[in-house]
């Protein structure tokens, strides 16, 4: 019988390490002057430089060295008095100089944390995250294998190269080995990454999409039979490209391992790849045979020195810390421990803000999107803010307020414009979803719903008020349910006397 | 009047006084070139039509009576290191066969910029990796001493571009002495900048942490003249020093040692030195006694140590710095036949596009670098590396200048080493720690010696940033040996004749 997750987790003590790249939202790219921007036509954003000419040398780009400092501080690292770049040799069609460029030995932060909050069973649990080091590398450029089953290098028919990406700056978080976390191995990597990603948003260092690559997890998972102590073989997962897939993918590792070790197999140190679709791994190349990068300082640059008032004056900038913006939030919205958590965690809070900034009630924005929207987010497994924007679904709650749509018509409304039939006011339009607050039409329906009942309406005007219940029905039958039930019982009442 | 055998300080004065124009210059140039380049093979690339127009617009400028920076006009022939946009640019190598640089470096940039009109490219040991001029993929440059000796290397075409008369200056690349020991056997001078003094922007790198572009001539001040020009602080080039360019120009017009205290090296004479080698540096530094200066004998212990760690270091570099030739991008592409794999292409390109020398040094920097030897090897070098510098640092705490033979022989026979590369390593003895210092180095003809009749290089070595020093020293001893011998030394070489 192949183990399910709770059955692993209780036999198996799960260990986690995780490590983030994060695309730096410089102007130019880490080591030359070409523009960064994303989805420019292919090869546009090149020069000797990145694309690794003959001739051509490295200089470090200061802003991406502050934005690494930035993030070092706000994980509360201590920031390298002196750090240097290495090189990282192999060949690859993508990496323009068959080495890439990256701080290896001696990283620019080192040793922090990061605190986090998670649900358990018995509520809210604190948990600190230990950061091993923050360092700086340039991405690579892309390759796209065309041609061939797989979409991988070998097999394909031919490969074209995009240097756009070559040289972007990076900057890699890696945590210690996190520990301890029992079952709530996922939800301590959702939270992490979810609260690393708020960090880097409140520096403005990045734009941590990580639909768009410029955020990315790599999940290292290890397993040990409960209460050994031990450190099991580790597996590391990459391409987990949300939030959910981080979750995802622990929960997935969890059960593949666990099932392993039950039939004496051992793990295999490897990389393995995460399927959006399945929520599992497949292995990518192994480690065993582990590639030697042949490591050595880069001589083309110099080490980075950076002095010590300046690491003062960019701490002096640091924006408020996402816990303490959390607080401040929670505190002016009025939200229960429990749903700041659910928000948080389920990374809402930034569109919540933003709806609320949009003028919606602090209640109905919150119970949209961790309601409705995050239901119809887990539905079509994927991320709530993906679906809709924060100005649609602020439309919609400041339609209900108006009276225009009732709660039942604007969850059809959110279900037409997150099917993309464009935003509310033309999903209305289309739909014909608009509430019946036209008196002469109601008029029409209660008339009509007297006719067909004549007995209950003579109750009711001989003073039997709860019987109007059943007119009230037949009329919001009759109109589809677009009616507003308090105006039809207004008028119903009215219209027999009442 | 100007002939292609003046001085590059003579051609200026003559171009600034009209006597001569430019493109006069460079047709004699090219006139030479195509007389004797078919015996010496200096060159592997003439870009005629851009230096004749370059030499067109320098002519047309000063004639509009615009001041003009002291060398335009003047041509230079240019290592085949140093990209140059849309003008071949090999290395020495088949590898870059037919590769057209979309860029200039830095150094072609500010000779373009000094008016300076560029010949061609000349030849090099492939990747400037050798010391003969021999490991070029498109044969090798002949010595214009003697047509069946080597004229040095890696940069054995700009040293025997000069001393064929094919050009009056040239630039050179110096990773262990490139340009030094070429100069030697020639009978020219050669300088290699403090390490940061001139930018590698563009220069095709060979080791990152040694190499350094530098000037090559007939004279101590034409090269002081065209090192002024090619010097200086670029952010392109991160380990650019940011700091004034040394007076070298002044220093080379001093003329003067007098109370300069020169430093013997005890470690870099005697065995394995030719006997006339050694004679020609003994008179040498007896004429900087009677202009003044003060010998002391200075030991440099570790020097021993300083081939064995370069030849980790500089391999280490070579073998990632090369990585990049791997026909994605550009260069040749070998057996790209649809069928097989990019991994498989890259193989054969490599395979065909380096030569054996090229493979050799990829081979020993890739297993210095591997995982389990790093320490041993490159980890061990980098430290030998720290204790010449502290060698040096010691010497100049009591001399003002060190001096030594720059090669330990004069121009062997080509062929005669090529199948001992360790006989061929040792070539650059007494310039390799230089390069590992990042100090100046400079070699001035000193003579021929007694037994072969053959050029011998002085080598004065100068602290970081000081390079005026041994421009000052080596100005005042070219001085002295030019009185004593009445002619400049090349006026004893053979004339060559066109076939």
């Amino acid at each position: 019988m192949a183990l399910n997750y709770d059955q692993a987790v209780a036999k198996y003590e799960p260990t986690l390490g995780l490590e983030v790249h994060v695309e730096l939202n410089t102007k130019s790219k880490m080591f030359c002057s070409c523009a960064t921007e994303f989805g420019g036509a292919p090869n546009t954003q090149t020069c000797p430089v990145c694309l690794g000419m003959p001739g051509a040398l490295p200089v470090v780009n200061g802003r991406a060295i502050e934005s690494s400092i930035l993030i070092g501080l706000a994980l509360n690292c201590s920031v390298a008095p002196f750090s240097r770049f290495a090189r990282k040799n192999y060949f690859y069609p993508d990496m323009p100089k068959n080495f890439q460029t990256s701080q290896y030995d001696e990283p620019i932060c080192v040793n922090g944390y990061l605190d986090i909050e998670i649900e358990t069973d018995e509520g809210l649990k604190a948990f600190r995250v230990e950061i091993e080091r923050v360092h700086m590398e340039e991405d690579t450029g892309k390759s796209l294998h065309v041609g061939g089953a797989t979409g991988r290098i070998h097999g394909a028919d031919y490969s074209l190269l995009d240097y756009n990406r070559a040289g972007i700056p990076l900057v890699e978080i890696v945590t210690k080995i996190v520990g301890g976390t029992g079952k709530y191995a996922p939800q301590v990597a959702r939270a992490y990454v979810t609260e690393l990603r708020d960090i880097l948003r409140s520096l403005g260092v990045s734009d941590v999409k990580m639909e768009q690559g410029s955020m990315r997890c790599d999940v290292n998972l290890s397993l040990a039979p409960m209460g050994s102590g031990a450190l099991g073989t580790r597996s590391e997962t990459k391409n987990v490209n949300s939030l959910r897939s981080v979750e995802r993918a622990v929960i997935g590792e969890v059960i593949r391992q666990s099932n392993r070790l039950e039939s004496g197999e051992r793990i295999v140190q490897e990389t393995r790849h995460f399927l959006e679709e399945s929520g599992q791994t497949r292995p990518g190349r192994s480690k065993e045979q582990a590639e030697d990068y042949r490591y050595f300082p880069e001589p083309d640059l110099v080490p980075v020195v950076p002095d010590s008032a300046w690491i003062e004056e960019l701490r002096s900038t640091l924006p408020e810390k996402p816990s303490t913006r959390r607080a401040r939030l929670q505190a002016d919205w009025s939200v229960p421990d429990k749903e700041m958590t659910s928000l948080v965690n389920a990374g809402l809070l930034d569109v919540v803000e933003e709806t609320i900034a949009l003028g919606a009630e602090p209640t109905r924005a919150r119970s949209w999107w961790l309601g409705e929207v995050s239901r119809l987010a887990n539905e079509r497994e994927v991320d709530p803010t993906t679906l809709i924007t924060s100005a649609q679904v602020a439309e919609v709650i400041a339609l209900i307020e108006s009276g225009d749509l009732t709660d039942k018509l604007a969850r059809q409304v959110v279900e037409g414009v997150i099917a993309g039939e464009g935003n509310p006011s033309a999903v209305i339009a289309q739909r014909g979803l608009k509430v019946v607050s036209d008196d002469g039409a109601l008029m029409t329906a209660i008339e009509a719903a007297i006719a067909s009942q004549p007995e209950t309406a003579e109750r009711i005007r001989g003073g039997n008020i709860p019987a109007a219940g059943a007119l009230i029905g037949a009329v919001m039958k009759a109109t589809g349910g677009q009616a507003d039930a308090a105006k039809v019982r207004e008028l119903l009442l009215k219209h027999l006397g009442q | 009047m100007t002939t292609i055998r003046s001085t590059a300080a003579e051609m200026a004065a003559a171009l600034a006084a009209g006597t001569t124009t430019s493109v006069e210059l460079t047709n004699a140039h090219y006139a030479q070139i195509e007389k004797v380049d078919g015996a010496v093979h200096a060159f592997l690339h003439l870009d005629k039509e851009g230096a004749l127009a370059q030499a067109e617009a320098v002519d047309a400028k000063r004639k509009s009576g615009t001041e003009m920076p002291p060398l335009a006009g003047v041509p230079l022939a240019l290592k085949d290191l140093l990209t140059q946009k849309g003008v071949p640019t090999t290395c020495g190598s088949r590898m870059l066969e037919g590769w057209r640089p979309p860029y200039d470096s830095t150094v072609v940039s500010k000779l373009k910029a000094a008016g300076i009109v560029i010949l061609g490219k000349t030849n090099m040991d492939e990747f400037a990796m050798g010391s003969s001029t021999e490991n070029s993929a498109y044969g090798p440059t002949h010595n214009p001493w003697d047509l069946a000796r080597i004229p040095g290397g890696s940069g054995g075409g700009s040293a025997a571009a000069l001393a064929a008369f094919e050009a009056p200056l040239a630039i050179g690349s110096d990773t262990g002495g490139s340009i030094r020991q070429p100069a030697a056997v020639t009978g020219t001078v050669g300088v290699k900048p403090t390490y940061g003094g001139v930018s590698r922007y563009g220069l095709i790198a060979f080791s990152s942490s040694l190499d350094q572009a530098g000037p090559c001539a007939r004279t101590v001040l034409d090269a002081a003249l065209l090192h002024e020009v090619i010097a200086g602080h670029d952010e392109r080039d991160s380990t650019s020093i940011n700091a004034p360019v040394p007076q070298v120009v002044k220093a080379a017009k001093k003329l003067d040692v007098k109370g300069m205290k020169i430093g013997v090296v005890k470690e870099l004479q005697g065995e394995g030195f030719q006997s006339g080698v050694l004679s020609r540096f003994h008179e040498s530094l007896d004429a900087l006694v009677s202009a003044g200066a003060e010998l002391v004998e200075v030991s440099c212990p570790n020097f021993d140590y300083a081939l064995a760690a370069y030849y980790l270091i500089a391999p280490s570099e070579c073998s990632s710095n090369l990585a990049r030739f791997d026909s994605m991008r550009y260069g040749i592409r070998v057996g790209d036949n649809g069928e097989r794999s990019a991994e498989e292409v890259m193989k054969l390109t490599r395979h065909e596009g380096f030569g054996p020398e090229v493979k050799r040094r990829i081979i020993l920097g890739t297993y210095a670098l591997s995982s389990g030897y790093y320490d041993a090897y490159y980890g061990s070098a980098q430290k030998v590396r720290t204790l010449i510098m502290r060698d040096f640092n010691a010497a100049f705490a009591k001399v003002d200048v060190l001096v030594s033979p720059t090669a330990p022989t004069t121009a062997f026979k080509i062929g005669e080493q090529v199948d001992d590369p360790l006989a061929m390593y040792l070539n650059d003895i007494a310039t390799i720690p230089v390069n590992l210092a990042g100090i100046g180095g400079m070699s001035v003809p000193c003579g021929l010696a007694a037994e072969d009749g053959l050029p011998v290089g002085f080598q004065i070595m100068s602290p970081a940033m000081r390079d005026d020093l041994m421009y000052q020293v080596g100005g005042t001893l070219e001085a002295a040996l030019l009185s004593k011998w009445g002619a400049p030394i090349l006026d004893k070489a053979p004339v060559l004749v066109g076939n």
